[in-house]
């Protein structure tokens, strides 16, 4: 076991390292760099920059060297210092912006994580038992719709029904009385009610889709001969059931955080742009539209990262549910 | 004497949306106490099928739609309890504790992410009432009667860590954990190389003396029916044509098919003039049976006007039931 | 012995049993091709889908033809004027009602309303604003409009800027639908290449290239997409721009085509008549197109058909957040921009419109899929 965690962190951080190189490639990807933004200010308030001083700027960030060079410099400065670089258009650095944001964009994800499992592998295994009955076809159906509505219009419709029909806007996390006050249990309650309506946002495709998945991995499970030979030992049928197929057919259940989550963070991202709740989504479309783009690469480096070690946990898991997948790196 | 098991007329069909299947349509056999009888055929010809009605294990699309399985007590002169009417609790008291099954593929006829002894133990525990520690006591002897090396260690095993030919011997000592008076085993040894397979009918020659179980042995082999069986029965397209003493029916076979059949088997000492002949023509398409005899497409002895117009029913000759049209009355 | 070997995968003992699918195809009783079309016509929601998939098509090519009028003929006096209902009379024919609207002094807000006494005619096959048919051939004839060119005609409500959502949704098709064409395409040519190379080849190069798609898929997409569109330049046109997007959604669509690819070489190799084919000297390129590529062609053409409509909610996505298409472009993604105000959806519900476009393609698009996907595996 020991063995295989260390090989999963070793791929992690190899990971995590292409990860950044690629963030890095993004941030540099727009024509002009840092000084370009300086000179156009400049301009704009009617003022000149002597070549000299734009020299000394880029020697100063560290613009004039290679490629490379640049990249190791920023990397150092994000994994020794925290130091995510700094916002063009906010003047700030970028860890002081983003640091609560990145905090409730993944409490969210989590929540939604979690709304979907509880949803989905009750209804997948419910339908796969019972498979061509009404409940079956209800459950498909559903998923179907589920797949094809983009997060951002059930988000709208949400929306729309709260502020036609309630006169309320569902929209943020806070109620205004507890945006500015400090943590207490009443402004978790308010975050609570505010919560479920983006959980059950993000969560809905995922939910579609993972009911589907383990519906069709119990279908697959439920005609293996070793249900027949539980059968034939004479098991009541429910608990047999419990203890093989399903047993069995949980096994994607850790997996699926892998693909899961990298969807259920883009979710996050939209319907908090639409809801307007104050997560990472809006802060990077701004960041984006303005190409800001040391923001928009520390926030792909943030979210990618987490992701990653979400990954690697839910790959843990799974060695400690299946016994295949432990032996396997336990010999070599 | 009374026999321990009789099926008669049973008819499992499958209800395919292109029409209905007779897998098995009228098979009637008996199965002798304490001795191994062994079920013979071409691929497809029910067999399979036959030795899943016998628990009821048949899933959907195949249905049983008639017939009777009969299982007769020890004491002589006791109504037999059909397994086909049999209340589902009744059932699953006779399923491993009377009748146990031992299916083709070992690896998938265990769970993969479950230990041997642990589906061994659930297995006596659910039919007797034993503690923990015996049971486990229990699988460990039994795992030790079939064979395998180290069983206080191999208990804790799971199947996808043995060979082939140890995870059948597991499957076995599970089978016979619960002293069944039959043992169904079908197509034990297709899975395994030819060594292994030898190895596997001797134990099961040898636990059949130990135990005095009944075998019910499903192959397409008619050299392993030779080997092991004292009574052969011979199905063809869902019944079965010919059944008697083994010695009888591989070396006198009344059948035209069972005569095709055994002309069919390579022998030793064979020389080129004694061409191997296979059984003329191929089986026909599963939705058409013939009228008449089924064989008659691709019987030698096929009688026109007769064959194709009668079904023939079973009839004695040498101590061999037949049912062949060229068997009469007179010799009933 | 008997002269075959037994089969019995007790696995697919739900369908029919192994042996009686063996002897149908045996027997030759159907070739492929027919097999799967009967298996695709049986599931009743693909058919269904298809019946939807095929004039929206049409529709989207003809889109001149279709549309009212232009996606940019703008009444500027009547922004988010709502739908108007078709109305038939003996004395007019077939006619909509005109709008009169007031301003609300304090909220500045306009409101419409039904004028009876404005009545403007409508027609089938009228003549309206010119559009191009194929290239330079153009034409001015709409399938319905009204009879007088230029009058409002607003079936499913106006835009902030009084143009026809009817006709722009038309308009949009075109893109949003074929977006996904091209974007898979792409995607479909990147998956093939890769994913053939790494289950042909195998080995390292193999592991390599596992290691790069579980990479790129482990990474969120659309923070990534959104960064890598924040990277294309707001000079571009929007021909250009819309091969951008195509290209971006298609670097990332590539890698689950490329597993699947993958998978089916890994498994075909070990095949008897891929090997077959090797002893008889056929050329590398040989087995893979002539053999190997063949036989999982459907799958493939099930699996591609699912990704389309990832595709098209994909670019939807970025283009409701102003990142993918920009105006003058038209699609539906571009539309639904319109749709972020909550205000303005509440006070012109019909901006959701293109949203149940998207939703009804997406859908009937994944009921074709599923379809195909059952449809790949005849026998099973």
């Amino acid at each position: 076991m020991l063995r295989f965690v260390a090989r999963r962190l070793v791929w992690m951080v190899i990971t995590l390292a292409a990860i950044s190189f690629v963030t890095f490639v993004v941030i540099k990807l727009p024509p002009g760099d840092y000084t370009t933004t300086v000179i156009a200010n400049a301009e704009a308030r009617g003022q000149d920059i002597p070549d000299s001083q734009i020299a000394e700027l880029k020697r100063h960030y560290g613009l004039d060297k290679p490629f490379l060079v640049q990249y190791f410099t920023w990397i150092k400065g994000v994994v020794l210092h925290g130091d995510l670089g700094q916002s063009f258009a906010w003047n700030q650095s970028v860890a002081s912006l983003i640091g609560n944001r990145v905090l409730l964009s993944m409490v969210l994800s989590i929540a939604s994580l979690l709304f979907v499992w509880a949803i989905a592998f009750p209804i997948g295994i419910y339908s796969a038992l019972k498979q061509y009955s009404g409940g079956d076809y209800l459950a498909s159906f559903l998923g179907f719709i589920g797949m094809a509505v983009p997060e951002f219009m059930l988000a709208l419709v949400m929306m729309y029904i709260g502020f036609r029909y309630f006169g309320q806007s569902v929209g943020g996390l806070f109620s205004p009385e507890y945006a500015d006050a400090a943590w207490n249990l009443g402004k978790l309650l308010d975050l609570i009610s505010h919560l479920w309506v983006p959980i059950v946002v993000v969560g809905v495709a995922g939910t579609a889709g993972l009911i589907r998945i383990t519906r069709a991995n119990l279908l697959d499970e439920l005609h293996k001969p070793y249900v027949a030979t539980a059968r034939a030992k004479g098991l009541p049928e429910w608990k047999l059931l419990l203890k093989y197929p399903v047993r069995m057919s949980l096994s994607p259940f850790f997996s699926t955080v892998g693909w899961l989550l990298p969807g259920l963070i883009s979710g996050e991202t939209i319907v908090s742009v639409v809801m307007s709740l104050p997560t990472s989504g809006p802060l990077l479309l701004g960041a984006v539209k303005s190409q800001d783009m040391y923001l928009v690469g520390s926030f792909v480096l943030i979210l990618s990262t987490l992701t990653v070690i979400g990954t690697m946990l839910s790959d843990l898991a799974l060695a400690w549910w299946d016994p295949r997948i432990r032996t396997r790196f336990q010999k070599g | 004497m009374q026999p321990l098991l009789e099926v008669r007329e049973l008819r499992t069909h499958f209800e395919l949306s292109d029409g209905v299947v007779k897998a098995v349509d009228g098979v009637s056999l008996s199965v002798p106490r304490g001795r191994t009888l062994a079920v013979v055929g071409e691929s497809g010809c029910g067999k399979s099928v036959t030795a899943r009605s016998i628990l009821r294990l048949v899933e959907k699309p195949a249905r049983i739609v008639g017939g009777e399985i009969l299982l007769y007590d020890d004491a002589p002169d006791t109504k037999p309890l059909d397994l086909l009417a049999a209340k589902d609790k009744r059932l699953r008291q006779v399923r491993w504790a009377d009748i146990a099954m031992v299916f083709q593929e070992p690896m998938a006829s265990l769970s993969l992410v479950h230990t041997i002894g642990d589906q061994i133990i659930e297995a006596v525990r659910l039919h007797e009432n034993v503690g923990k520690q015996a049971a486990r006591d229990r699988a460990i002897e039994m795992l030790d009667r079939v064979g395998i090396p180290d069983p206080k260690r191999r208990v804790d095993s799971y199947p996808f860590q043995l060979s082939g030919g140890m995870r059948q011997r597991a499957m076995i000592a599970m089978a016979l954990s619960c002293r069944p008076r039959l043992l169904i085993a079908d197509e034990p040894t297709t899975a395994l190389d030819v060594t292994t397979q030898a190895q596997i009918l001797d134990l099961l020659q040898d636990l059949q003396q130990e135990f005095g179980m009944a075998i019910m042995l499903i192959t397409h082999d008619l050299g392993v029916a030779a080997q092991v069986a004292d009574e052969v029965a011979v199905m063809y397209l869902g019944e079965v044509v010919e059944q008697g003493p083994a010695s009888a029916v591989l070396s006198n076979p009344k059948h035209p098919y069972t005569q095709a059949l055994v002309r069919s088997v390579p022998r030793l000492g064979l020389r080129g003039k004694d061409r191997l002949v296979a059984v003329r023509g191929t089986v026909p398409p599963p939705y058409e049976r013939p009228t008449g005899c089924r064989f008659h497409p691709r019987c030698d002895s096929f009688m026109a006007g007769k064959c194709d117009v009668t079904v023939p029913v079973r009839v004695r000759s040498d101590e061999i039931d037949v049912a062949c049209l060229l068997y009469g009355e007179e010799e009933r | 012995m008997v002269q075959q070997t037994e089969a019995i995968a007790p696995d697919t003992q739900h369908e029919a049993p192994p042996e009686v699918v063996k002897s149908l195809r045996d027997h030759g009783a159907l070739p492929q091709w027919r097999l799967m079309w009967r298996q695709f016509r049986r599931h009743r929601l693909a058919l269904i889908g298809l019946i939807v998939l095929i004039p929206i098509y049409f529709m989207a090519v003809f889109a001149g033809f279709f549309a009212p009028s232009s996606a940019d003929t703008a009444h500027t006096a009547l922004p988010y004027a709502p739908p108007q209902r078709v109305h038939i009379s003996a004395e007019h024919g077939m006619f909509v009602y005109g709008y009169s609207s007031t301003r609300n002094q304090e909220t500045f807000e306009q409101t419409f309303t039904v004028d009876k006494s404005k009545i403007v005619d409508v027609g089938w096959f009228v003549r309206g604003d010119e559009y191009s048919v194929v290239g330079p051939i153009k034409s001015n004839i709409h399938l319905i409009g009204p009879t007088k060119a230029g009058e409002a005609f607003f079936l499913v409500g106006a835009d902030q800027s009084g143009r026809d959502l009817l006709s722009r949704l038309i308009h949009g098709a075109r893109v949003s639908l074929s977006i996904g064409l091209v974007g898979v395409f792409a995607s479909f040519l990147l998956g093939m290449l890769i994913g053939g190379i790494s289950g042909y080849v195998g080995g390292r190069v193999d592991n390599i290239i596992q290691r790069i798609i579980e990479f790129i898929m482990s990474v969120p997409t659309l923070p990534l997409w959104m960064a890598l569109s924040a990277a294309l330049p707001g000079s571009w046109g929007p021909l250009t721009r819309y091969f951008a997007i195509t290209v971006i959604l298609s670097l990332i669509g590539w890698t689950g085509l490329a597993r699947d690819v993958r998978g089916r070489f890994l498994s075909l190799r070990e095949e008897d008549f891929v090997m077959a084919a090797r002893l008889d000297g056929v050329g590398r390129t040989g087995i893979i197109f002539g053999h190997m590529v063949p036989s999982f062609a459907s799958h493939i053409i099930a699996s591609i058909s699912m990704a389309v409509p990832r595709m098209i909610l994909a670019e939807t996505s970025l283009s409701f957040l102003g990142l993918g298409l920009q105006p003058p472009a038209v699609s539906w993604g571009v539309l639904l921009e319109g749709a972020q105000n909550i205000r303005a959806v509440a006070t012109a519900p019909w901006l959701l419109t293109p949203g149940l476009a998207v939703v009804v393609v997406v859908l009937a698009m994944n009921f074709v899929g599923d379809g195909l996907r059952d449809a790949a595996d005849p026998y099973k």
